[in-house]
């Protein structure tokens, strides 16, 4: 039974800490701009479009992975410089019909330079070693994913609780006026919080990639849908509620994959239902599930009237 | 006695509206200098406008000599105003260490940061004990005095108070006033605005009425606590 399991578990854990590090990047924006960045899970994918581009240019995986952390970090900032800044006053809704924009321009542009040709994903050779542990066999990354998550997210609760720009942070996600007349510069607060969540998102990318080997124009789609479910799952606005809810929806979404062959194996059923179709459902389901019933999620802050 | 403040004709447009039309007064060093007015008459907008909230139309801000109309409001900090913002608005999801920390954002000297916070702490002994404590669950009081310390972190040559007695119980306004008075006998130059007319003509220097965004009276905080007009309009018939 448990030999059954684990496989889907360990698998479960390494997608959570993938979406984690996406889910962040909603969560934090959230917090600071009142805005659902649906252009998160599209730099996501440009993070790994930059990587394939710059493994093929010849260049070393060693200095491509910095790299594309800062291009995809650069991408973040010139996002939010462009296309979220100049609406700051506007109405949340244009700030929101905004972040779509950027999300189909960067999925045509990725169309339009890779013609629309499936991208290898190079693999980075330590990480995307198999390995056996327990009895099953998996890349290494699928082991390296949730500590890297967990160390990321221990540093950035870190940065956000002890240092003065996470001071600035907290600040600004309550009052942008008063946050002014502290003499914080709220653009520059707003731009650290899109770099940092960029950042994650580009570690994400590149552990997600080495497990999924090609990279399309709309490879961000998805896991950047998950990472939204997690991140209101959890309550927006909330880090470590991004994080639990992101591990929450891995574990469970690959549970579920393996669900038939799991009961099957339990000898609870006696053929396959095709059961795994469903692994995507249960997410959106969940979705609504929360909406309905605890709409501010599991961590999340509480709705108080501003007097 | 130098000019520290001098707004000259001062004019600001809120979609469409003039909330002030073409507003003059000064803040002498040292004093405690008082705008009062009904709701809606500029006051807020004054102070606002001063801190580079808002954008002017036209007029003048000189302060220390310098013209502060293009300042934004980080600029503006760094030039030595802070403000007490109407309704407090100190960051509840901050301690209130932080939020003084946070005051003095704009300052490096982390050693003078530490004893400026002590400081308040003696001047406030009960944020002392609040200490760790989120600031959003302190009482309205107790959150007045933060603001007012955060504000004083930032080491201003002015300090500006919007409606500070706002919302607060009698003994508490009492309190605030008391810590005005106590500012201003410090050395610190305060430009305050009330709808509490009364409690603040008694502990101003200087006062001006500002109506529907034009100031109509001006004089000492005496004079004006003595004028039949302002009796009438601001203090009611009780007040002696």
């Amino acid at each position: 039974m448990w030999n059954t399991i684990f496989p889907y578990l360990l698998t479960g854990i390494s997608v959570g800490g993938q979406y984690a590090l996406i889910a962040i990047g909603y969560t934090m924006v959230y917090g600071i701009l009142r805005l659902i960045n649906f252009a998160h899970g599209d730099v996501f994918m440009v993070a790994g479009i930059v990587m394939v581009y710059m493994a093929a240019s010849g260049m070393p995986l060693w200095l491509c992975i910095p790299l594309v952390l800062i291009a995809t970090a650069l991408v973040g900032f010139l996002i939010e410089r462009v296309a979220y800044k100049p609406l700051r006053s506007a109405p949340r809704m244009s700030v929101m019909i905004s972040a779509i924009g950027v999300s189909y321009t960067l999925q045509n542009l990725v169309l339009y330079i890779t013609g629309g040709l499936n991208k290898d994903y190079p693999a980075i050779p330590w990480l995307s070693e198999s390995i056996t542990i327990m009895g099953a066999t998996t890349k290494r990354v699928t082991i390296v994913t949730p500590f890297l998550t967990i160390a990321l997210v221990v540093a950035l609760v870190m940065l956000i609780n002890h240092t003065k720009i996470g001071m600035a942070m907290r600040a600004v996600s309550r009052d942008f006026e008063t946050s002014q007349l502290m003499g914080i510069k709220i653009n520059s607060v707003i731009s650290s919080t899109f770099v940092i969540g960029t950042l994650l998102a580009g570690v994400g990318s590149i552990l997600y990639f080495t497990n999924y080997p090609t990279v399309i124009p709309t490879s961000g789609a998805m896991p950047g849908l998950k990472a939204f479910v997690a991140a209101v799952f959890g309550g927006i606005g909330s880090i470590p509620g991004a994080v639990v809810g992101a591990f929450i929806i891995g574990i469970a979404e690959n549970i579920i994959k393996g669900l038939d062959i799991i009961l099957l194996k339990a000898g609870v059923t006696h053929s396959m239902l095709g059961l795994a179709t469903f692994s995507d459902a249960f997410t959106f389901a969940l979705l609504i599930v929360i909406l309905s019933v605890k709409p501010t999620g599991l961590f999340g802050e509480k709705i108080t009237d501003k007097v | 006695m130098s000019s520290m403040l001098k707004v000259k004709d001062l004019k600001v447009n809120y979609g469409g509206i003039e909330a002030l039309k073409g507003i003059s007064f000064d803040v002498e060093q040292g004093q405690i200098v008082t705008l009062i007015g009904a709701n809606g008459a500029g006051k807020s907008t004054t102070l606002r406008a001063i801190s580079g909230l808002v954008k002017t139309s036209s007029g003048a801000i000189n302060f220390l000599g310098r013209d502060i109309i293009p300042f934004n409001a980080q600029q503006v900090v760094a030039e030595g105003i802070a403000m007490v913002p109407e309704g407090r608005r100190v960051f509840d999801n901050l301690t209130v260490k932080e939020n003084l920390k946070i005051g003095a954002y704009l300052r490096a000297d982390k050693e003078e940061i530490e004893a400026g916070i002590e400081d308040i702490y003696q001047r406030f002994p009960r944020l002392k004990e609040r200490e760790w404590q989120l600031a959003g669950t302190l009482s309205g009081g107790e959150q007045q005095m933060l603001a007012v310390g955060r504000a004083m972190m930032a080491r201003p040559k002015l300090l500006m108070m919007d409606e500070p007695s706002l919302g607060l119980a009698p003994l508490v306004v009492k309190e605030i006033f008391s810590i005005i008075r106590d500012l201003k006998s410090e050395g610190i130059t305060i430009l305050l605005i009330e709808q509490n007319a009364n409690a603040a003509l008694r502990c101003a220097d200087q006062a001006y009425v500002l109506e529907t965004g034009r100031i109509t009276m001006s004089g000492t905080g005496a004079a004006l606590l003595a004028d039949q007009r302002v009796r009438d309009a601001y203090l009611g018939s009780t007040a002696r």
